[in-house]
């Protein structure tokens, strides 16, 4: 499953992260690497983007981004 | 002074306090420059301590230094290029992994850095504990605690900089970063490599360059690589072994790496941080929950937005007097002080008049960026971001491209400043080259003039109707754009969204003065050399002779006003006729001045849409600001500029059927006006913000689309049988 599929206070563990070079890149550079925890926060008006939040952090992502990013889902958060 | 310097630059994530320490090192005694060649700006910053004269450079946040974007380039060519003694690593504490990326980054180029811990008491406050003792030994580098809007720390890193570069630091050491198994292994070989050939010069490290041409960065491939024979070889047997890896692990090696150091840091920080993470966004939680609700948002942002334009245009108006009577003394001090004549006129009409009517617009400059540097410090421009991106998105742009097109209604000189806040050139210039096409207040009293004249009780609605072709111009022209010259995607809408904090005075007020002076500085270039040229063209060459002798007969009524014996209305009679007599005089000197002959050369090009030569003009002395359409105008059409009720008598004079201007006509102006070449301010502001290319660019595009959209309008009109 992708980040897409997690509903809003749920979290996943990335498991890998796919698309091209830049984009990749900056996901990557932003702290989305491989093992680290992530929860989704809730999307805008018009479901596009989504929130996420990492260690605390929080971050917003386009659902065409979000589906790059493969999960673990993690049960009760 | 015993003359030590140093250089210190300033590195780190975006939100990581980076500004507020950079700040307080050098007491905001601050220069802005701009770096040579590129459109990002970095800061550059003086202080004295223990002898050493210290120069700061405040390099562009980055979370990396992978050269993705300007941003990334600026920093890391800096870093590579001007080689400085110690470089700052600004982190925020509260999120180490991701801020030690970068600094894992610079420890590869073997730079001698300093960990700066910054936002120690949020930390704190979410209960991470940091054993930053341990976490330097580890890394290598010293590790200094600060609390950057507080000051706190501050000296303590200028201490430990000099330290660093006396040789004094406890924990100093190139500590490479290594990687997993597949990859450490390959990077040894690459390195192994490399020593063996001796084209490179001035790289940073062997192993860095190792690691660059594992991910294949082209670039830096080729600036410390000179020698093409020996790059080829290298390329070849990298890529033999690359295919290897790849089937091995699934990955190219550049996700490799990226894991890899991520891994390198997690294992650090397992040792070294104890932590019960909290949500630092708790408390803005509530905030947020109002700000980007799902129908409230936008109300909110739109209320926010209306706030600040209306403190921009009703709160600048005040200011805006003062500066305007300012200038109107200082021209009639002036005056009184030059005799008439060439040296009066070209100062008084030519430089106080053109640098006078772009000063005044300073006060809304500067309330319009304190609002959007309150919007910015306190994170909502992200949020608003968040809001409008899915339909900014539909249009080729990104979410954060709307306020400066918003910003673009008032004027587009600050709108076009304001475009830093977008990362990628790309939606950057796009952007820009949109921007003008926002009806901006300055065209705003040629609607109000002609449709006024021309459309009475619907006026309203004609100038409506304008503002929203514009926006529908823009919509069209971004789709044409991104098919086009800007085939490259969207920015991805990776964006950090920062917790809410309460703005701090001395940064707002520090954006404010920022964007003053570079106002300013323009106002002392390119509008005063303008100004003067503009001028020249308009007052030469003098005719030789006139047609009638206007100077005798304006000194008979004179006279007769000052000694016959008249009534009120014989007095105002004659003060009329000499208001007349003057302005034909001034209209027979445009006609015979460089910028008259100009419209009559220019006829032919307007008349297919239907314009006359005075009204060419007046499109032409509009380039230098749109305010001038009506200005020249006036002087055009006969009417006095000093007479109290101008718009009226000039609407007056417009309806005059000798003119010939019908509404359909009007209209096709007031589109002409609405979309043609941006004025010179705006123009510059490209040219400083996108380049001279993008500048030629844009005069050519709207001058082309003013022209075809004008004649639609004109032609087409026609056809259907309007008038």
């Amino acid at each position: 499953m992708t980040l897409l599929d997690l509903k809003p206070g749920k979290s996943g563990i990335i498991t890998k992260v796919s698309g091209n070079g830049r984009l990749r890149h900056r996901i990557l550079d932003m702290g989305m690497y491989i093992g680290k925890k992530i929860t989704m926060v809730k999307s805008a008006p018009f479901n596009d983007p989504v929130e996420f939040a990492m260690n605390g952090n929080h971050i917003s992502l386009r659902r065409a981004e979000a589906q790059l990013i493969f999960i673990h889902l993690i049960d009760n958060d | 002074m015993s003359g030590k310097k140093l250089k210190i630059a300033l590195a780190g994530n975006p939100n990581s306090g980076k500004t507020s320490i950079f700040n307080a090192l050098t007491h905001a005694h601050q220069k802005v420059g701009n770096y040579p060649g590129v459109t990002v700006e970095k800061r550059t910053g003086y202080a004295h301590f223990q002898g050493y004269s210290i120069e700061f450079v405040d390099l562009p946040g980055t979370y990396s230094l992978t050269a993705y974007s300007t941003d990334e380039k600026v920093a890391r060519d800096y870093i590579l290029d001007n080689k400085p003694d110690v470089i700052i690593n600004v982190v925020d504490s509260g999120n180490l992994d991701r801020n030690l990326y970068l600094t894992t980054q610079l420890l590869e180029m073997e730079c001698d850095i300093i960990i700066d811990m910054n936002m120690w008491d949020e930390a704190e406050r979410l209960g991470i504990h940091i054993d930053t003792d341990r976490l330097s030994e580890m890394l290598g580098a010293p590790i200094v605690k600060t609390i950057g809007h507080r000051g706190d720390g501050v000296r303590e890193l200028i201490q430990a900089a000099i330290d660093l570069k006396e040789g004094k630091a406890k924990y100093h050491r190139h500590a490479p970063v290594t990687y997993g198994s597949h990859i450490e292994d390959l990077v040894v070989d690459l390195t192994h490599n490399i020593r063996r050939c001796r084209s490179c010069d001035g790289c940073p490290s062997r192993r860095w360059l190792a690691v660059k041409l594992l991910e294949e960065d082209i670039q830096t491939e080729s600036k410390f690589i000179k020698d093409r024979h020996e790059l080829i070889r290298l390329q070849k047997s990298i890529r033999k072994k690359v295919r290897h890896v790849k089937k091995a692990t699934g990955e190219d090696p550049d996700v490799i790496l990226t894991d890899g150091r991520y891994g390198y840091i997690s294992g650090i920080l397992k040792e070294v941080v104890s932590t019960k993470i909290g949500d630092r966004m708790r408390s803005s939680r509530q905030v947020d929950s109002i700000l980007t609700h799902k129908f409230l948002g936008y109300p909110i942002f739109f209320l926010l937005l209306w706030l600040i334009f209306q403190a921009t245009y009703v709160l600048g108006n005040y200011p805006m007097e003062w500066i305007e009577s300012g200038i109107g003394f200082l021209s009639q001090t002036v005056s009184g002080f030059l005799p008439d004549g060439f040296f009066s006129d070209l100062i008084i009409d030519g430089i106080i008049a053109g640098c006078g009517s772009v000063l005044v617009f300073l006060p809304n400059i500067m309330i319009l960026f304190m609002g959007i540097a309150m919007l910015e410090d306190s994170g909502y421009m992200a949020r608003a971001a968040f809001l409008m991106d899915k339909l900014m998105h539909a249009l080729g742009l990104h979410g954060k491209s709307f306020i400066p097109m918003i910003m673009g209604f008032g004027c587009s000189v600050p709108a076009i400043m304001a475009t830093r806040t977008l990362e990628s050139e790309r939606d950057r210039k796009m952007t820009i080259l949109l921007i003008p096409l926002m009806s901006c207040s300055a065209r705003l009293p040629v609607y109000v003039l002609f449709a006024g004249a021309f459309f009475g009780a619907r006026a309203g609605n004609v100038i409506f109707s304008i503002y929203i072709l514009g926006i529908a111009a823009a919509i069209g022209v971004a789709q044409i754009l991104r098919n086009t010259l800007f085939r490259q995607s969207v920015a991805p809408f990776v964006m950090e969204l920062p917790p809410y904090r309460v703005p701090t005075v001395k940064s707002v007020t520090m954006h404010m003065w920022e964007r003053a002076s570079i106002y300013l500085r323009k106002i002392g270039g390119v509008i005063l050399v303008g100004s003067v040229i503009i001028w020249f063209l308009s007052s030469f060459p003098k005719p030789e002779k006139y047609s009638q002798n206007y100077e005798a007969q304006v000194t008979v009524l004179h006279e007769d006003i000052s000694s016959k014996d008249l009534s009120t209305a014989e007095k105002e009679e004659l003060n009329r006729k000499i208001i007349g007599l003057d302005a034909a005089k001034s209209r027979e000197d445009i006609e015979n001045s460089s910028i008259g002959k100009l419209g009559y050369a220019l006829a032919p090009v307007v008349e297919p849409l239907g314009f006359d030569w005075r009204l060419g003009v007046s499109l032409v002395t509009g380039f230098v600001a749109k305010e001038i359409v009506v200005s020249t105008m006036g002087v055009l059409y006969q009417i006095g500029e000093n007479e109290g009720d101008e718009g009226y008598s000039l609407t007056a004079a417009l309806q005059n059927p000798v003119h010939g201007i019908t509404p359909l006509k009007a209209y096709a102006f007031m589109v002409f006006v609405l979309l043609y070449t941006p004025c010179l301010g705006a123009l510059s502001a490209i040219k400083r913000e996108a380049g001279i290319k993008l500048m030629f660019f844009s005069i050519i595009y709207q001058f082309a689309l003013a022209w075809i959209m004008a004649f639609i309008v004109y032609q087409g009109g026609k056809l259907i049988g309007l008038a």
